[in-house]
C-alpha cells in the first residue's frame, strides 16, 4: 500500500508542543501496547483529539514541534491514531527523525501554519510536495522516493529487514 | 549561489554534485561511531536480520561510558560487544581505558575533513573540529546503517559564527561556547549546521577548538565545524588514517544567520542549573558553595585543559569538604599529563585521578553527587539528574574556574590564584 496520498481534516496547535503533552510521561511505563496509546494522544493539550481524530487527519503546528524527551511513544500514539501527516514550522530534531523512521510524514511548512485553520479539509501528495485546501495550494519540499520506500515498508526497521531479505534471496 | 559546508558534505556523501538545505538525501557515512550502547545496537541489528556489517573498516566502537565496568550488567554488555568485534573483525575497536569516543576518533585520525561521521551519540558533532560533518543518530538508525551502509539525512540550513580578535587571558573556548549558547538559546541552532570561521581561530589549538563543535549540540545543532586551516592539517599529518579532501563553504553561500563575535569582549561564563542556556557571567555566581569539582569529559578533558587547571592548583590544597575528580579524556592525554608532571600537581592538591572515560558525566559512576550537593563541572550538560541525582545541581564552567572553585570551596575567579 502506498502512503503517498493523504487526506483528512486539520488539527491545529501552537509553538513548542512538547512530547509530554503529546504522550504524557506518566504512561510511558504503564502503556506499552501501541494500540492503546491513541487513547492518551495529546491528552493534556486537547482532550477532544483522541475521541474525534479520524484516519488521514493532519496536525498543523508552529515552531519546535515534538521538543522535550526523545520518547518514541510521542510518535507512535499519533501514528496509531491514524494521523496522516504533521506539518510544522519546525520540528525538534529527534522527533523529526523518529517520525520519518516510523513512517509518519513530518513536513516543514510555515505557510501551512499561516493559512490553515482547525477543521479545514486538506489533501497531500508527498511525491509532488503539494497540499490542496479549499482556498488554494501549498507546496513543500517533496519527500524523496527513497524515504517514501521506508514509509511503504512501515518504518525503518521493517524497511531494513525487507532490504536485507531481498538481498539475501 | 554557492554551497554551505553542510550542503557540500552531504552532497558528497550521497554521491551528488550538489544538495540544497531542506532536501533529504541518502548519505553513506565514512565512519560510524558507537560506544557502550553498541550492545543495544547489536540486538537491533540482529532483529533486523543483519548478518554482516556494511564495512567493518569504517565501524568504530569505543568503550567509554561505563569504563571499566561498574556493574555486572555493564560488564556483560562489554563482553557481548567484544565478541561482536571479534566475530566481525572490527579493526577500530578501543577497549576500556583508551578514552572518550569523540576524543579517540580525533586522536586516531579517523575523523577527517569533508567526511561524514554518524555516531550513536548526541555529541558526535565533535568530529567537526577536524572539518568533518559529524551528527548523532538513534540506535535503530545505527543498526540500519551497520546493515545497509546508508541513512537518510535532511540537509540543514547553516549559521555562520565569525570570530574576531583574541580571547583574553583566562578566557577559554568553553566561555566562548557558553556565550554563544546564551545568545542562541537551547533551540537557537535547531537542526542547523554551525560553522566557526574567523581569524581568531588560527591562534586557537585543537585542544581548545574541540570544545566549540562539541557544545553546539546544546543549541540544538545537527552538526558544527571549525573551518579547517593550517592548524588542522598540521594535526592530521602522520595521523590521518586515509587521504582526505577538505570541503570549505563557498564565499557566496547563503546563511540563515550570521553571528559576529569580538572575542576580546567574552568573559568567563557559567551555565547554571538546570539548562545549558541558563548562562551567567562568573561575576554573577561567585560565592556559590560547591561540594564537588569535576574536570574531564569530551568537552574539556584534554591536555591543555588539565594543564590550565593544574596551573591554578599548583602548590595549593583543595578547600576542606570539597572533592575534585580529574578524568583525562584519553589514555594519550593521561600519559602526556603524567609525563608533564601535571598529575602530580593534582594528587598533591588532594584531587582524585580516574581512568579515561566519561566517568560521572552522565551519572554512571566515579563521582555521583549526593542529594542537595552542588557540582561544578567542565562537562557540556547540566540537566536535572544528569550526574545521577535529581536533587542536585550542576554548574558548567572552564577548567580554570572549576579548579579555582575547588580551592575556594565556592565558585571563584581563577585570577585570585594566578596573580
Ligand atoms: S563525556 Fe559526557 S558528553 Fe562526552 S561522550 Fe561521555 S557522556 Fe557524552
Amino acid at each position: 500500500m502506498s502512503t503517498d496520498l493523504i487526506s483528512g481534516r486539520v488539527w491545529k496547535y501552537g509553538d513548542d508542543i512538547n512530547t509530554d503533552v503529546i504522550f504524557p510521561g506518566k504512561y510511558t511505563y504503564t502503556v506499552s501496547d501501541p494500540r492503546l496509546m491513541p487513547q492518551h494522544a495529546l491528552e493534556d493539550l486537547d482532550p477532544s483529539f483522541a475521541s474525534q481524530v479520524e484516519p488521514g487527519d493532519v496536525i498543523v503546528a508552529g515552531r519546535n514541534f515534538g521538543c522535550g524527551s526523545s520518547r518514541e511513544q510521542a510518535v507512535t500514539c499519533l501514528k496509531e491514531s491514524g494521523v496522516g501527516a504533521i506539518l510544522a514550522v519546525s520540528f525538534a530534531r529527534i522527533y523529526y527523525r523518529n517520525c520519518l523512521n516510523a513512517a509518519l510524514p513530518a513536513l516543514i511548512s510555515s505557510e501551512a501554519y499561516a493559512v490553515l485553520d482547525k477543521g479545514d479539509r486538506v489533501s497531500i501528495d508527498l511525491e509532488s510536495g503539494s497540499l490542496q485546501y479549499e482556498d488554494g495550494q501549498i507546496s513543500f519540499k517533496p519527500i524523496p522516493a527513497s524515504v517514501r520506500m521506508i514509509f511503504d515498508a512501515g518504518g525503518l526497521i521493517e524497511y531494513t529487514r525487507s532490504r536485507l531479505s531481498a538481498e539475501g534471496a | 549561489m554557492g554551497m554551505t559546508f553542510a550542503e557540500k558534505a552531504l552532497a558528497r556523501s550521497a554521491g551528488m554534485k550538489e544538495a540544497n538545505s531542506g532536501e533529504i538525501v541518502i548519505a553513506r557515512p565514512d565512519i560510524t561511531l558507537s560506544h557502550d550502547n553498541s550492545a543495544a545496537i547489536i540486538g537491533l541489528f540482529h532483529k533486523m536480520g543483519g548478518e554482516s556489517l556494511f564495512d567493518s573498516q569504517r565501524t568504530v566502537i569505543v568503550l567509554d561510558h561505563a569504563s571499566p565496568a561498574p556493574t555486572t550488567q555493564h560488564a556483560e554488555n562489554h563482553r557481548q560487544i567484544r565478541e561482536f568485534v571479534h566475530e566481525h573483525e572490527i579493526e577500530h575497536f578501543y577497549d576500556v581505558g583508551r578514552g572518550i569516543c569523540h576524543q579517540v576518533l580525533v586522536e586516531e585520525g579517523l575523523a577527517l575533513p569533508g567526511e561524514l561521521v554518524l555516531g550513536a551519540d548526541s555529541h558526535t558533532l565533535h568530529a567537526g573540529v577536524m572539518g568533518a560533518f559529524g551528527t548523532g543518530i538513534g540506535r535503530s538508525e545505527m543498526a540500519s546503517v551497520w546493515a545497509l551502509g546508508e541513512l537518510w539525512l535532511r540537509v540543514p540550513e547553516s549559521i555562520k559564527i565569525e570570530l574576531y580578535g583574541h580571547l583574553r587571558p583566562g578566557v577559554t573556548t568553553k566561555d566562548l561556547a557558553l556565550h554563544v549558547i546564551g545568545q542562541l538559546g537551547a533551540d537557537g541552532a535547531l537542526y542547523q549546521s554551525v560553522e566557526w570561521h574567523g581569524e581568531a581561530l588560527h591562534s586557537i589549538s585543537i585542544d581548545q577548538r574541540s570544545t566549540l563543535p562539541n557544545m553546539m549540540a546544546e543549541a540544538g545543532a545537527k552538526n558544527s565545524i571549525v573551518i579547517p586551516d593550517e592548524v588542522t592539517l598540521q594535526y592530521l599529518k602522520n595521523r590521518a588514517k586515509r587521504s582526505f579532501e577538505p570541503l570549505l563553504p563557498d564565499p557566496d553561500c547563503g546563511y540563515a544567520q550570521v553571528l559576529r563575535i569580538e572575542t576580546d569582549r567574552v568573559e568567563p561564563m557559567l551555565a547554571c542549573p538546570h539548562t545549558v542556556d541558563n548562562v551567567k557571567p562568573l561575576s554573577a555566581v561567585r560565592g556559590t558553595q560547591i561540594q564537588q569539582a569535576f574536570l574531564g569529559t569530551c568537552t574539556n578533558g584534554r591536555l591543555e585543559d588539565l594543564a590550565a587547571a593544574a596551573a591554578v592548583l599548583d602548590g595549593r590544597k583543595l578547600a576542606p569538604g570539597v572533592r575534585m575528580i580529574v578524568i583525562p579524556a584519553s589514555s594519550t592525554v593521561y600519559l602526556q599529563a603524567l609525563q608533564a608532571g601535571i598529575l602530580e600537581t593534582f594528587v598533591t592538591a588532594g584531587a582524585l585521578i580516574q581512568s579515561p572515560g566519561c566517568g560521572p558525566c552522565m551519572g554512571n559512576h566515579l563521582g555521583i553527587p549526593a542529594v542537595g550537593e552542588i557540582t561544578i563541572s567542565t562537562a557540556n550538560r547540566n540537566f536535572r539528574g544528569r550526574m545521577g541525582t535529581k536533587e542536585s545541581e550542576i554548574y558548567l564552567a572552564s577548567p580554570q574556574v572549576v579548579a579555582a572553585s575547588a580551592l575556594a570551596g565556592e565558585i571563584c575567579d581563577p585570577a585570585e590564584f594566578l596573580s
